[in-house]
Parts: C-alpha cells; sequence; structure tokens
C-alpha cells in the first residue's frame, strides 16, 4: 500500500493542472477557434421549408451573414431564438440555421413562435458541424462578404453579448 | 442600509472564520491550550454572522430594493414573494452565499454536537473547517459580493429564470449543499485525524452519522433535482447525464462508498486509511461540482449561472483545500495502522468490491465528464460524450453491486463458510429468478428489463429475508429480538428496500414506455396504449408574470366514459420573453400519464406530446426510502450515547445498539457492539 500512497495526490494535482488549462481556454474561447480567417466550410444541405434548391454559404456570397447552430433538443437554443431574431433585424443581417442533428418535424415546431432564420438547413448527420467544430450548442459564426469566418459565438447569446460583441463586428464588416 | 449591514455581517463572519482557522490549530500545536477553547464560539459566531448576512439578502429580495444589483439581476415585482425569496440562491451569487451560510451551519451543529470529544479534537475538526469557510468566505465577498449597489436603482428587476420559478426548485439547491457541504465534516475529521496522526475507533463513529445525514441529503437533493428535471422541462425524461447531474452524483456515489467503509472501520478496524482518503474524495467531488457548474468550463444544459473569472478562484480554493489534504495524506497516512486482516471471503472483502466498484464509477462518470475538454485541452478535436457512454459503463458496473448489494447483510465478518452461505439464500435466489422470469415472459419485456427486474427481486427478497431470518418471529423471544434492532439495522434494510424499488421503477420506466407526439385540432382524440386523449379546448390562461394557452385534455380507457382530466399549459414569460412548457401529469401507482403542449402550427393545430410512463413513481419513492435509510442510520441511539474513553486508550462498547448476530456466534467479536453494516445501496442511471 504504502507505494501508492502519493498516487491520490499526483492524481489531483494532474486534474488541476487540467483544469486550470482548460480554464485559460474557456476565457478564451469568444475569438479563437481555427476557423477565424479562413473561408467558411462550403456545404450544399437540403432547407427546411425553403425553396426546394439546397443550400450553400456561395448562395450568400457579397453579403455578411450569421450561421447559427441549432437543435430543437436544445434548451438554450430555444432561449437564444428571440436574440437573433433581433440581431438580425437591428443589423440587417440574414441569419441562417444550422438545423444539427435534429428531426426535421421537431425542428418545425421549435420554430412556429418565434423563427429568426431567413433560411434553416438540415445537417442531419451531423457533418457540417464537424467541418464547423460545433461541439455545444448553440453556436454562432459570422461569414464575411468574401465567405471568410470573421467571428464565432460559442453558447447561448444573451441581449448583451449580442448587442456588444456581435452587433459592433457586423456593424464593422457592413461599413466596409 | 439593510444590504450594508448583510455585507459588513459577511465582513466579520470572514475575519471570525480566520480566527476559528488559525488560533484553535495554533493552540493544539505549540500555543497555550487555552486557544483551543476559541473553536467553538467562533464557529458559532461566525455561523449566527452569514446567517445575519442571508436575512439581509432574504429582505432585499422581500421588500425588491432594486438598487442592489444581484435582486436586480434575479427578481421582479410582479415574481410571487415565495419565488422571490427563493431567487435568493437562484443566481451566482446567492448560491454562493448559501453554500457559505449551510457550511457555517455545519460547523455551528459541530460545535452544539461536540461535547463528549476531547478539546484538542474539535479544535482540530473546527480549525479545518474555518479553513473552508475562510476560503467560501473570501471568495464570495472579493468576486461575487451579492451585496453589491447599483446607483441609481433599477425601476424593475430582470426577473428570475422561469425554469427555476417552481416550488422544487426553491428546496433543490438548499438540499444539495446540505449534501455537498455536509461532506465538509467528514472531510474535516479525516484532516483533523491526519494532523493528529491518530485514528481509533470512536473517531470513525463519530464521523458516521455526520457523514449519514449529509449523504442522505444529498440523497434527497438528487431526487428533487431529476424530479424538478421530470415535471418542468417537459421532455418526460429524468435523468440526462448532463454534467451538473453528474457533479452532483459523483460524491454520491463516493460518499455511497464512504458510507459502507466507515461500517468496516467502525466494527472490524479495517480499511482505515481508505476511508480516510474516501472522506477527503467525497468532499473534492462536491468542490469540484461547484468548481465545474460555476467555473463555465463545461457548457451544460443548465449552466444558470456561470463565469471563467470565478472559475480560477475556486479552482484556487479547490487546489489548496485537496491538495492540502491530499499532501497531508501522502505525509502522514502511511503511519496509520492499517488494522485488521481479512479473508477474500468475508463481508470486509464484499464492502471492499462494494467500494471499489463505486469508486470505479464515480471515475468513469469523471472520466465522461472531462473527457471532451481534456481532448480538446490537447489539440485533439472535438467530441461529445453523452448518455451512451455513461449507460454503457455504467450499468455494467452497476450489476455486480446490485447482486451484491442483497448479498452483503448475509455474509459474516471475517471469514464466510460458502456452503452455509449458499443454503441460506438458495430459496430466496430461486424465489428471485422465478419471479422475475414469470413478470418478464408475461409482459414480454427486453432480456436487460428482465435482468433489471431480477437484480430488483434479488434485493427486495434478499433483504427481507435477512431482516426475518435475524428476527425469526414466531419463534422464543422474537419481541426481545425486534427491540435489539438498531437504527443502523433499519437504516439499512429500508435503504435497501429502496434501492429495491428504485432499480425496479427505473427498469421498467426506460424498458417498456411509450411516447407519441401528436398534432391536435380541438375535438380531436389520439390514443396511447389504451389510453384516449381528446383535446376538449384550449382556453388563454394568466398568471402573476406569464401569459398562458392551456390545453384541457379529457383521458378515457379504452371505450369507456373519460375518467380524468389534464392540463397542460404552454407559458410565455413576459419579463424574460421566454416561452415554457408547463406538462400536466397524472401521476400512478403504476403508471404516470404524462402531456405536454407544445407549439401551435399555423394551421390551427396543437403540437401535443403524449406519455405513458410506467412505475415512475417508484424511482421517486425508492429513492425516497434511500434517504430515509440514511436519516434512520442516523439516528442511531449509540451515536447519542456515544462518550470517549478517559481512561482506556481501547473504546469500550456501551452494549447498546447490539444487533441480533446474524448466524452462528463468531469466534471473533471486537469489545465494541457488532452490527449489521449501516450499507445504503447504489444507483442506477
Amino acid at each position: 500500500m504504502r507505494r501508492f500512497i502519493l498516487f491520490p495526490l499526483l492524481a489531483f494535482a494532474a486534474l488541476a493542472a487540467f483544469l486550470g488549462a482548460s480554464l485559460g481556454r474557456a476565457q478564451s474561447t469568444e475569438l479563437p477557434s481555427p476557423l477565424i480567417g479562413k473561408p467558411a466550410p462550403a456545404f450544399t444541405l437540403t432547407q427546411l421549408d425553403g425553396p426546394p434548391a439546397p443550400f450553400g454559404p456561395r448562395d450568400f456570397s457579397g453579403r455578411v451573414w450569421i450561421l447559427n447552430a441549432w437543435a430543437s433538443w436544445c434548451a438554450p437554443c430555444r432561449e437564444e431564438l428571440p436574440v437573433l431574431a433581433e440581431l438580425s433585424r437591428e443589423a440587417g443581417v440574414p441569419v441562417v440555421g444550422l438545423n444539427y442533428k435534429d428531426k426535421p418535424d421537431a425542428a418545425r415546431r421549435m420554430l412556429v413562435k418565434v423563427n429568426p432564420y431567413e433560411r434553416t438547413v438540415l445537417d442531419s448527420d451531423g457533418r457540417v458541424g464537424l467541418d464547423y467544430g460545433v461541439y455545444g450548442l448553440p453556436e454562432t459564426f459570422i461569414v464575411d462578404a468574401r465567405g471568410i469566418v470573421r467571428y464565432k459565438h460559442t453558447g447561448p447569446l444573451s441581449r448583451e453579448q449580442a448587442r456588444e460583441k456581435l452587433l459592433p463586428v457586423l456593424r464593422q464588416l457592413a461599413g466596409k | 442600509m439593510i444590504p450594508e449591514l448583510g455585507h459588513f455581517a459577511l465582513l466579520l463572519a470572514l475575519l471570525l472564520a480566520a480566527v476559528q482557522a488559525t488560533l484553535p490549530l495554533a493552540g493544539t500545536w505549540r500555543g497555550p491550550a487555552r486557544w483551543m477553547a476559541l473553536a467553538r464560539p467562533t464557529a458559532l459566531l461566525q455561523a449566527a454572522f452569514v446567517g445575519l448576512a442571508f436575512a439581509a439578502l432574504l429582505w432585499s429580495f422581500a421588500q425588491a430594493d432594486f438598487t442592489v444589483a444581484y435582486v436586480t439581476r434575479n427578481a421582479n415585482t410582479q415574481l410571487p414573494l415565495a419565488f422571490r425569496l427563493a431567487a435568493a440562491w437562484g443566481g451566482h451569487e446567492g448560491s454562493l452565499l448559501l453554500w457559505a451560510l449551510i457550511l457555517a451551519g455545519w460547523s455551528g451543529a459541530v460545535a452544539l454536537c461536540s461535547r463528549t470529544l476531547p478539546a484538542d479534537t474539535v479544535a482540530r475538526v473546527l480549525g479545518v473547517m474555518g479553513w473552508i469557510s475562510v476560503g467560501f468566505l473570501a471568495f464570495l465577498i472579493f468576486t461575487s459580493n451579492p451585496f453589491e449597489r447599483q446607483l441609481p436603482g433599477a425601476p424593475d428587476g430582470n426577473d428570475l429564470n422561469p425554469l427555476l420559478q417552481d416550488a422544487g426548485m426553491i428546496f433543490h439547491p438548499p438540499l444539495l449543499y446540505m449534501g455537498y457541504v455536509g461532506f465538509a465534516v467528514a472531510f474535516a475529521f479525516a484532516v483533523a485525524a491526519l494532523i493528529e496522526g491518530r485514528l481509533d475507533h470512536t473517531w470513525i463513529r463519530w464521523m458516521r452519522p455526520w457523514t449519514l445525514v449529509a449523504w442522505a441529503f444529498l440523497t434527497l437533493g438528487i431526487l428533487l433535482g431529476s424530479f424538478w428535471a421530470y415535471y418542468e422541462l417537459g421532455w418526460g425524461g429524468w435523468w440526462f447525464w448532463d454534467a451538473v447531474e453528474n457533479a452532483s452524483f459523483m460524491p454520491w456515489l463516493v460518499g455511497t462508498a464512504l458510507l459502507h467503509s466507515l461500517a468496516v472501520a467502525e466494527n472490524r478496524d479495517a480499511f482505515k486509511r481508505w476511508t480516510l482518503l474516501l472522506a477527503i474524495l467525497a468532499f473534492a467531488l462536491s468542490l469540484l461540482g461547484t468548481f465545474l457548474v460555476r467555473s463555465g468550463v463545461l457548457s451544460s444544459v443548465h449552466a444558470f449561472a456561470s463565469d471563467p473569472q470565478r472559475g480560477l478562484a475556486i479552482l484556487a480554493l479547490l487546489a489548496v483545500l485537496i491538495g492540502g489534504a491530499l499532501t497531508l495524506y501522502a505525509w502522514r497516512a502511511p503511519g496509520l495502522e492499517s488494522g485488521s486482516r481479512f479473508g477474500w471471503r468475508s463481508r470486509e472483502a464484499a464492502l471492499l468490491l462494494n467500494n471499489l466498484l463505486l469508486c470505479v464509477a464515480a471515475g468513469s462518470i469523471l472520466l465522461g465528464t472531462l473527457y471532451p475538454l481534456a481532448l480538446e485541452t490537447l489539440g485533439a478535436g472535438r467530441i461529445s460524450v453523452g448518455p451512451p457512454y455513461f449507460e454503457s459503463v455504467f450499468v455494467p458496473l452497476m450489476v455486480p453491486l446490485l447482486a451484491l448489494l442483497g448479498l452483503g447483510p448475509w455474509l459474516h465478518w471475517k471469514h464466510v463458510r460458502g456452503a452455509e452461505l449458499w443454503r441460506r439464500v438458495r430459496w430466496v435466489a430461486a424465489g428471485s429468478v422465478v419471479f422475475a422470469g414469470a413478470v418478464a415472459l408475461t409482459w414480454q419485456t427486453s432480456a436487460g428489463t428482465a435482468l433489471g427486474l431480477l437484480l430488483a427481486a434479488w434485493i427486495g427478497a434478499a433483504t427481507v429475508a435477512q431482516h426475518l431470518g435475524q428476527w425469526r418471529p414466531g419463534q422464543p423471544g422474537a419481541t426481545q429480538r425486534w427491540r435489539t434492532f438498531t437504527g443502523a439495522h433499519w437504516g439499512m434494510v429500508t435503504a435497501h428496500l429502496g434501492m429495491a424499488v428504485f432499480v425496479a421503477g427505473a427498469t421498467l420506466v426506460s424498458g417498456s414506455g411509450a411516447t407519441e407526439d401528436v398534432s391536435l385540432r380541438v375535438g380531436d382524440s389520439a390514443t396511447l396504449r389504451d389510453h384516449v386523449f381528446t383535446l376538449r379546448r384550449v382556453e388563454d390562461a394568466r398568471g402573476p408574470n406569464y401569459i398562458a394557452a392551456r390545453a384541457v385534455f379529457d383521458v378515457a380507457e379504452g371505450e369507456g366514459a373519460p375518467t380524468l382530466q389534464l392540463q397542460p399549459e404552454r407559458r410565455f414569460y413576459t419579463v424574460q420573453q421566454m416561452p415554457m412548457t408547463e406538462a400536466a401529469i397524472d401521476r400512478g401507482f403504476t403508471r404516470d400519464l404524462y402531456v405536454s403542449l407544445g407549439e401551435r402550427l399555423p394551421d390551427g393545430r396543437w403540437v401535443v406530446r403524449l406519455q405513458l410512463k410506467p412505475f415512475m413513481g417508484w424511482v421517486w419513492s425508492g429513492a425516497l426510502l434511500i434517504a430515509l435509510g440514511g436519516f434512520a442510520a442516523a439516528l442511531d441511539r449509540r451515536y447519542r450515547r456515544l462518550k470517549l474513553p478517559q481512561a482506556f486508550p481501547l473504546p469500550l462498547g456501551e452494549g447498546q445498539g447490539e444487533g441480533p448476530p446474524t448466524a452462528s456466534p463468531l469466534p471473533h467479536r471486537p469489545l465494541t457492539p457488532t452490527l449489521s453494516p449501516a450499507g445504503r445501496g447504489s444507483s442506477l442511471p
């Protein structure tokens, strides 16, 4: 037994170091996504209740737009909907909903009351989500007119965050 | 004025905690011995001042004082008074203050109930608790002051998150914290024993009721949280393996292991170092849970209040308290004698296996909770770990544990004769197999459900049979034997039976429920397993801070006339602009009917989810019985008569609480009473 007596302490030290490291990361998740500054990964996906043609980022080239990954099984996504709608209206920028690993019926039901999305595309197997590095819903990306990802927000958007963080970015991009 | 008083009370409490953390400990070491006497008064005064601060916060909420920033963020004038008071712990600052209050309360309780302990022991235990208090109060005051003013005040507040506006949510955090923080007492005892470098078995006996009470509260807290998720989130699920749920479940598992190892340590003088380690780990996991929930490193379905800046402060606290305790452990534990030996076929070994299974289960949950974070920190990509992982890891660990749970109380300490054991349990085992097989065949269940039923039947039958075997009703002396059953014994029987009920409920509800998503016009009907649901009308309803659509369903069984009316609501909370589903549930002994109202479709139909949850009530009543068992065992008389030996180094039993012999008299019997292990069960997801 004596040989193992240090084990709990060492295991705890490793855990604490790791938590410290992830804490540093958590503080900085607001900006660094490997995607920032890179072209938005291309996709062609079926749309929910939209035009029958599939949609891809190319359809919006020349416009600033927001990509929001969501699902009906994600409670914070629900809370975020009114905020997104407001943001889209205020900035005059379309929001594309990436419906991640969801069922169309469930998705449709959730959007009956508030629907901030100009287009909703169905990423039923989550493959596009993978390209965008989605690991927890909701996640929000801002894509500029040249199709470059300029900003990423992880987690539900609060009104303050939308106003103080995303809106300035959108205004700046629109001004160019 | 009142908020400032609260703030001031907190500062005084911090100073008192600092005195409590230093002088008594110094007194036990080199300083004047009378410094030790400071432990009790400072702990009690600290409790009084934290209580005053909490009262001040409640007052600010009751008065709807919107010059206090925290009140503005979490309450609203339209919010009913009960919820406005409960909103005091609806956000980060208030939750922490509640944490500190409960910690101060436990310290005060230790100060009051420790008259029979030697002064230096009390000084050490309260000193260690003082360190925890200093950490939390400093954290509260310097990073999360709930009394911060904002001038000019807001005209009205933001309202409480509608999900939290519920009676279950009023009581869930306090109960959960009672459990989390209660483990601080066991932790303080363990650390005090390590400082002293001595651990005799009276100490362990002293730790037991505290651990039991904390554990029982934690059980209730988890139960209430799960119950709330079941009826309030509107999905009909009751356990999601969400990071926050895992954070409360891990200390529960380790706490369960601790209870069982305390039983061995008390009765057989074994497992001593291991018990100390478990006591440290149980509290470490409670703190880790607080860290995970409060720091925002994990995004969770219900992370209501999180902030990465504060995470660092909690991490530092965790590092100092737990790192310190484990360093002390590594340094001092080798000096503690390891206790008596036992064979591999004995109750000790069975409880060791129980401990191992519980700890491995807690470890795998920890791994699953932190794994996505770890991968990401290493830059190895992103994954999400969900219920499939937890179920496939947790259930196989629980199956042997549950099988062992039925068997455990039959085992003798020190050595078990296999043939005799088999002769005693074979009819119970055969009966459970026949019963579970018959039920499984009648209901055409899956193999997994059949296994769950078999385990539940085995635990229930084995527990009852073992109890009857000790009591031997109808034979001479049954009345006397009945009287000799201890609280610990009743606690064990109750909790183990609760486990049987819980396992049966959890198995059936996850194995054979039914769900139907339909969209209905007024007048339409939908059928779910013989129950016909007819949507009679949808009316407008109005609450204090929400507007709602209320659907009225008539429910009939088969062709018969409606026997029941269910009224689910779809609410819209006006201040937070948040829609919410308020499910209608008809609870029954064998099934719950669960109706939640969804959106209204453009063509006027309503989206409705109908669910039939078989034996759902058994899950709750099982968990309730488990918690009751914990309280019953804590009330055992021998803990109240506990006296420390003055002259003898060996603790002497008072003959109280002697359980009837479990079998033929054992050759070895310690001087202290032998009793059935006051063991608890474990849990299925």
